[in-house]
């Protein structure tokens, strides 16, 4: 989950990592290099090399270390389910025809005995109440809640990630007035405010946003002297990496400093899971974080292909989101994406390293744009 | 946050200290007509004209390039304006009855206008100002006498008082109410009425104590100032118009309202005379409409002139703008297009001059100025230097061709002269000749063109200050339209009373919309130019010295490329005229390419050398070999979701929803301006009053707030297929060892295509390239995903310059590009800058205006900005026009922001859409529709009046106290040259004048914030005439307007509560 879990295991195991799979009622174990997973695909082939099973379509499920049953299905939540086993990686396969999607998901640690009965069992149904959330097929941030060390407490920045164009960001701003504490004393001064928000849009579905916050900065541009025609237009340019910083309006719910303990498991509510099918394009998915460089060509008349970055030391704006584009390998030592998003809930060290860098590069980046 | 980074950037002094050289912004002429103007004066003695308008501005113009603007503080209408004969002085009456003194002063060899001295008629609260006959409130009439010391104010009430000019005060005891006048009058012209108010006062040419005033009811006066009497009283019945008085005093002309007028003998006898000489009504027997205005003039050779307008036939001609000039038997009944507003004729004023000889008649119609010439018979019209209507026909587009040569430049000026030959007396004849053009004959030449709604191009000499017109191209001759001009002109012939003649070029009225023009261009090397228009034409023509008859060849090229489903709802196409057609000399149509669906051409381009015309509308591009009159290329860029670009513009439901909308805009603004006067006028109260209501009512009205929706854009927005930008290049698109000709098309959703094109190489030495076809091939194809509109495309040489324009490097005209280094290509969205590398497409820089600044591109142009310090020492720059008026310049290719300014209001989107940046970092945009403001972004490369005017009056210097603005630069809130550079400082160097210019300190954000004039000026702006307003603009407009509304309101009830208005 984070990097004492990660060191330990590497040095445990010297780089190579147990593997135990379950198919039905059989086991397979093996080993795999820990730093060099490959990609799922290979893993998937190898599953189905390794039962014996090569052409049954299965779901790949691990058991993580809370012990909840969770899905492997990219090479995301692959990377993450390799990263996170200490020292074994429990893997459960089930046939996609009989599978139970009940059993992934957020169960408590009290639950996990049943879940994993649940698995190994799969004719034992239990008559209980379950909401039954689709298969999630994929995983990928939806939201977070970043520089939480950096900011005051009474503000909050919230980064939202927009894929593809099914899902709209899905809130509305209006301007308004805000009293500040100056030297003269109470000022009002005019500021920018959420209104609305669309009922099942990306704004709402996060939880982090409501109506009544007050927009301080987006994309770490102050609003103050900008007008809502403006504002809106800033929004909707960076709608793809949307930071928003913001002065919640109902400020009991706000981040409570080095409290690492609270919410362990709370990563898949910040993550909400999308039932979203991206058979559209997805290719794309991947580097479609990436809101600023994914400007595709097509050359003659091949294959789209997105284009890449000249020179990327030369522009540090460009840097930064190089940056962020090198969360998606996982291979390099950067923390995964997925982590990213948990990060201010899961653990606060991931973030303490991050945010200063991060911000380093946005005023370096400000300065070299120049 | 912009703030910090400048801060940082000017960590650097010595690029701070380059920028300082290479860029500066300057609001430095008005081309054109003023807008709305409302008031008309004539110095005879420095031959100057001075128009004020409804929004409180005084141009002054003398010879070309002779011009003074100034704006009086208040948005008030000039109701009046006086010259002090001589003097360079000006005496201007606003609707508020204030009297403001304005100066022509000379600073450093230039002359520059302020204001001296404002007086504000005692008003008495409580009391009826209007009526009372004491009362100064409302001023009618003004006269000036004694070489302008004194001046005469005539009253509603009927009261006459005195002014001293040099101080603006009222002399007190000499006011001559209406019962001193009653008193000379007979018993039974009085039975009890009162005067009315004065209509008229007229001083005596040579005996400056005698006064003739004339009243409402009809009586007219002349009252001796020195004996405080009356020396002759005539007893007018009818309702006074308007009087003259005629040189030596001895006659007097007075016109009604009933479309007559008299002749009054004034010679000796004391009794009051009761009947005129004459009486006639011209345009009788029927009734008629008033004489506004009459003057008469006595010439040497016998007869007389009598000039007055209006007095048409109320039901035959009451619609008419009719100015009438008699003389002896000759009448001709002057036909205007708009109304009239004043006139006045250049004649002698000497007064030991036994004759007045008028030499011209000057007509200053609300939407243009006509000058006659007196002299020559016929009393042909002289062509005006200046004073331009460019809105003669709705402006619709606008393109600028700098660095014209000479040869093309004379062609152009011949073909003009043809068109409207002159007869050589007449052309030079201009009579207003006033004050000296001091600036330099401008190094370059430069072409402003504009494109009409009526299907005409006019090409205006924009060289220097002067905006002068060179040649009109009209290309509706081409087309059959629905209205012929036959069956007007049979009818001009038919009734030959009154004897009309038409004057003027003010002609709003389109005969067909399709016409009108879209998108210009113009190869200044082979004269070959485009003209694109609404129903999808496409014609590509050429300048001819001589007329010929020949036919066009006319060919079609279906855009849509078959795609199934959709239907165009929009206007036909036009239908050429078959056959030989007759052509004048000047640009003669070779090949008309129409557009298949007939949507209005949303982008054109042409590249002379390689003979290629493209073209795109809202549903795709299309590439058109001229030489071998063959297509070479169409593409459909529509999105299959795309329904409305299907719809055409012409769907009846939108239009009359959009006009309603506009009406309604309209009303909403003109609200928001009358208010904004109301405010100005007693502004003192209101604000008290303002301070009153916050006390009384605080926040207790809940209003809903404005509110905008995050949406990002999506594929399928509408109109996403509207070809923005196309654009021709040498340069490398398959591989970096091969460079060819290409073409690039950005589309309204971010997409851009880049073809290679396969041009058969000219054979050395000749003109024409064999005949081969031309073949395109797709090379690639960027989809910006932020999907904002490509607006502009350019590709940058190895040394990061942009490419020059066709045959510019072949004639060694410029420097041949860079073809060893990497080529890149810019690629500017509506919200990021991009420049990537070509031939493999990788990005380079970038800069995202939007995302930082939160403010949209509207307009961007690489321009050259060159140093004041260094005279050969330039760089290239991208100028941008934001959708908050914002102008941005950034390095290129580097796209780092150098400076920004704020230019256009953001409310003004017709200015924004209307706005044309030049080659050297100078720009116009429209401010009215008759009015191009040009400012200038580069330090060096400035275009505005300079110019010296004799003025001989005795200047006090004690006055100077008095003095109200003591910064000139307060004169640039209307856009005027505040500060005057020395024509020295122009060519790079320093003198004391530009000292003075760089070290003043005000920011030119804090001088330029038009506010006051321009609220007023674009009230009356029609959206759907000017340049290619987007659906964006408006969405921005509709949202600016309520917020700037809402501002208002807030002001006035609570600044800090936000506003009832729910933009969906």
């Amino acid at each position: 989950m984070n990097r004492s879990h990660r060191h330990g295991a590497g040095s445990g195991c010297l780089g190579t990592m147990e593997v135990k799979s379950k198919f039905g009622a059989e086991f397979r174990r093996f080993s795999l290099e820990r730093s060099k997973p490959g990609k799922f695909e290979e893993f998937y082939g190898l599953l189905q090399h390794v039962h014996k099973i090569p052409n049954v379509d299965v779901l790949v499920g691990y058991a993580d270390i809370h012990g909840d049953l969770l899905p492997i299905n990219n090479d995301d939540n692959y990377h993450k389910a390799v990263s996170t086993a200490n020292p074994l990686l429990r893997i459960f396969i089930q046939k996609k025809e009989e599978a139970d999607y009940s059993a992934f998901g957020t169960d408590t640690l009290i639950k996990k005995k049943n879940v994993l009965t649940n698995v190994l069992r799969p004719d034992n149904h239990r008559k209980k109440p379950h909401i039954v959330i689709s298969m999630p097929q994929d995983f990928r941030p939806v939201s977070s809640i970043i520089d939480v060390d950096i900011l005051p407490e009474t503000h909050r920045r919230v980064r939202l990630y927009k894929y593809g164009t099914e899902k709209p960001l899905g809130f509305y701003i209006r301007d308004g007035s805000s009293v500040r504490v100056t030297p003269h004393g109470l000022e009002k001064v005019p500021g920018i405010f959420i209104s609305r928000l669309v009922p099942g849009g990306l704004a709402q579905s996060t939880g982090l946003l409501a109506v009544n916050d007050e927009v301080l900065e987006v994309n770490g541009i102050e609003v103050s002297g900008k007008s809502l025609d403006q504002v809106t237009d800033m929004m909707i340019a960076n709608s793809r990496n949307l930071i928003i910083t913001v002065r919640p309006a109902n400020q009991r719910n706000n981040v409570v400093r080095n409290s690492r303990t609270s919410g362990s498991s709370g990563q898949s509510t910040d993550n909400s899971l999308l039932g979203y099918s991206q058979q559209a394009e997805p290719s794309f998915e991947p580097e479609d974080e990436d809101s600023d460089e994914d400007d595709i060509i097509i050359e003659g008349n091949g294959v789209p292909q997105q284009i890449p970055k000249a020179v990327p030391a030369t522009e540090s704006l460009e840097s930064l989101t190089q940056i962020e584009l090198n969360f998606e390998s996982g291979q390099n030592g950067f923390i995964p994406s997925n982590e990213v998003s948990l990060a201010p809930v899961a653990s606060g060290t991931s973030t303490e390293t991050r945010a200063p860098d991060q911000k380093l590069l946005e005023e370096d980046g400000t300065i070299i744009t120049l | 946050m912009m703030k910090f980074r400048f801060r940082r950037q000017g960590a650097d002094p010595q690029r701070e200290k380059l920028k300082q050289e290479l860029f500066a912004f300057n609001k430095t002429v008005e081309h054109g007509f003023p807008n709305q103007p409302s008031a008309l004066a004539f110095d005879p003695e420095l031959r100057i004209m001075a128009i004020g308008t409804r929004s409180g501005a005084v141009k002054i113009y003398g010879a070309p390039g002779v011009e003074f603007t100034g704006l009086h503080r208040d948005t008030a209408t000039v109701t009046q304006m006086h010259f002090l004969p001589g003097q360079g002085r000006l005496l201007t009456l606003l609707d508020d009855s204030s009297l403001h003194l304005w100066e022509i002063v000379h600073h450093n060899g230039c002359a520059h206008l302020e204001e001296a001295l404002s007086f504000q008629p005692p008003s008495r609260p409580g009391f009826d100002c209007a009526s009372g006959p004491l009362s100064l409130a409302r001023v009618t009439v003004v006269l000036l006498l004694a070489a302008g010391d004194l001046a005469a104010l005539g009253t509603e009430g009927g009261s006459v008082f005195f002014l001293d000019v040099p101080t603006l005060t009222l002399l007190e005891g000499q006011t001559l109410a209406p019962d001193d006048v009653l008193r000379s009058v007979p018993d039974d012209y009085r039975c009890g009425k009162a005067l009315g108010p004065v209509e008229s006062l007229q001083g005596h040419l040579r005996d400056p104590t005698k006064i003739l005033i004339g009243y409402s009811r009809g009586l007219l006066v002349i009252w001796n100032r020195a004996a405080q009497c009356a020396d002759r009283v005539f007893l007018g019945n009818q309702q006074l118009e308007s009087l003259c008085w005629e040189r030596s005093g001895n006659t007097l002309v007075s016109s009604h309202s009933d479309g007559s007028y008299a002749v009054w003998s004034a010679g000796a006898g004391g009794s009051p005379v009761t009947q005129p000489t004459v009486a006639t009504t011209p345009y009788g027997p029927f009734p008629c409409k008033a004489i506004n205005k009459i003057l008469w003039r006595n010439c040497a050779s016998g007869d007389h002139f009598i000039i007055f307008s209006g007095g048409m036939p109320r039901a035959s001609y009451g619609d008419r703008h009719c100015v009438s000039v008699l003389r002896a038997e000759t009448l001709v009944t002057l036909d205007f297009t708009s109304r009239i507003i004043d006139f006045f004729t250049v004649h002698s004023t000497r007064p030991e001059d036994e004759f007045d000889e008028p030499q011209a008649l000057a007509v200053l119609l609300e939407e243009e100025l006509v000058v006659l010439d007196l002299q020559t018979p016929g009393w042909p019209a002289v062509p005006a230097p200046y004073l331009a209507p460019l809105h003669s026909s709705a402006i619709t587009c606008s393109a600028h061709v700098a660095n014209v040569p000479a040869k093309l430049w004379a062609r152009i000026v011949s073909a003009g002269e043809q068109q409207s030959p002159q007869p050589a007396s007449s052309a030079s004849s201009w009579p207003i000749t006033g004050g000296r053009n001091l600036a330099q004959e401008p190094s370059q030449r430069g072409l402003l063109l504009t494109g009409h709604e009526d299907g005409t191009v006019r090409f205006w000499d924009a060289s220097g200050v002067a905006l002068r017109p060179l040649y009109k191209l009209s290309t509706a001759g081409l087309f059959q339209t629905d209205c012929e001009h036959a069956d007007s002109l049979a009818q001009a012939a038919e009734d030959d009373w009154p004897p009309f003649r038409k004057v003027g070029c003010f002609d709003p009225y389109s005969d067909d919309p399709r016409l009108g023009v879209q998108k210009v261009a113009l190869c200044k090397y082979t004269a070959q130019m485009v003209v694109a228009g609404t129903a999808g034409q496409v014609l590509v023509l050429e300048l001819s010295d001589v007329p010929s008859e020949q036919a066009v060849s006319v060919a079609s090229v279906d855009l849509l490329q078959d795609r199934e489903g959709f239907t165009w709802k929009g206007h036909e196409r036009l239908s050429p005229r078959t056959g030989p057609l007759p052509w004048p000399a000047g640009f003669q149509p070779r090949v008309l390419v129409q557009c298949l669906p007939p949507a209005a051409v949303t982008a054109v381009t042409l590249h002379a050398e390689w003979s290629l015309v493209a073209f795109g509308t809202s549903h795709g591009f299309g590439l058109f070999d001229y030489q071998r009159k063959s297509p070479v290329l169409a593409r459909c860029t529509l999105h299959p979701n795309d329904s409305l670009a299907m719809e055409g513009p012409l769907s009846r439901v939108k239009s009359l929803k959009k006009s309603l909308r506009q009406s309604f805009r309209r009303i909403r603004k003109s609200r928001v301006s009358g208010k904004k006067r109301a405010a100005n006028a007693n502004s003192k109260l209101q604000e008290a009053n303002a301070q009153l209501a916050e006390q009384a009512c605080p926040h207790d009205v809940e209003m809903t707030p404005v509110q905008r929706r995050i949406e990002p854009r999506s594929a399928d927005d509408s109109l996403s297929g509207v070809v923005r930008c196309l654009y021709f290049a040498d340069t490398f698109l398959r591989d970096a060892a091969h460079h060819g000709p290409t073409m690039w098309a950005g589309t309204n959703s971010g997409s851009v295509f880049a073809y290679a094109l396969e041009v058969p190489a000219a054979a050395a030495g000749g003109e024409k390239r064999p005949e081969r076809a031309v073949e395109a091939v797709l090379g690639k194809e960027v989809q910006l995903m932020h999907r904002a509109p490509v607006v502009a495309i350019a590709v940058l040489d190895g040394r990061g310059r942009p490419l020059p324009e066709p045959y510019e490097a072949s004639r060694d005209l410029a420097q041949a590009p860079d073809m060893q280094g990497g080529h890149a290509v810019l690629i500017a969205s509506e919200e990021q800058f991009k420049v990537f590398t070509l031939p493999k497409v990788s990005a380079k820089t970038k800069f995202k205006l939007t995302a930082h600044e939160g403010c949209r591109v509207r307009k961007v142009a690489l321009a050259t900005f060159a140093s004041v310090a260094c005279e050969d020492y330039a760089e290239t720059c991208l100028a941008c026009l934001t959708n908050l008026g914002d102008v941005h310049v950034f390095s290129v290719p580097g796209l780092r922001p150098q400076v920004h300014y704020s230019c256009i209001r953001k409310e003004d989107i017709s200015g924004i859409a209307s706005c044309v940046f030049t080659r050297h970092g100078q720009g116009f945009y429209l401010i009215s529709p008759s009015e191009f403001e040009r400012f200038s972004l580069s330090a060096r490369n400035i275009t505005e009046p300079l110019c010296s005017l004799d003025i001989s009056w005795p200047r006090d210097t004690t006055r100077t106290s008095h003095r109200l603005r003591e910064s000139p630069k307060l004169s640039q809130a209307n856009g005027t040259p505040g500060v005057v550079l020395a024509p020295g400082s122009r060519d790079g160097s320093p003198g004391p004048a530009h000292s003075k210019g760089a070290d003043t300190p005000e920011p030119p954000e804090a001088t330029l914030s038009p506010m006051s004039i321009d609220s007023a000026t674009s009230a009356d702006t029609t959206l759907d005439t000017t340049g290619d307003v987007t659906v964006e603009d408006v969405k921005d407009f509709l949202g600016s307007s309520e917020e700037s509304e809402k501002n208002l309101r807030n002001l006035a009830e609570d600044e800090a509560r936000a506003c009832a208005i729910l933009i969906k």
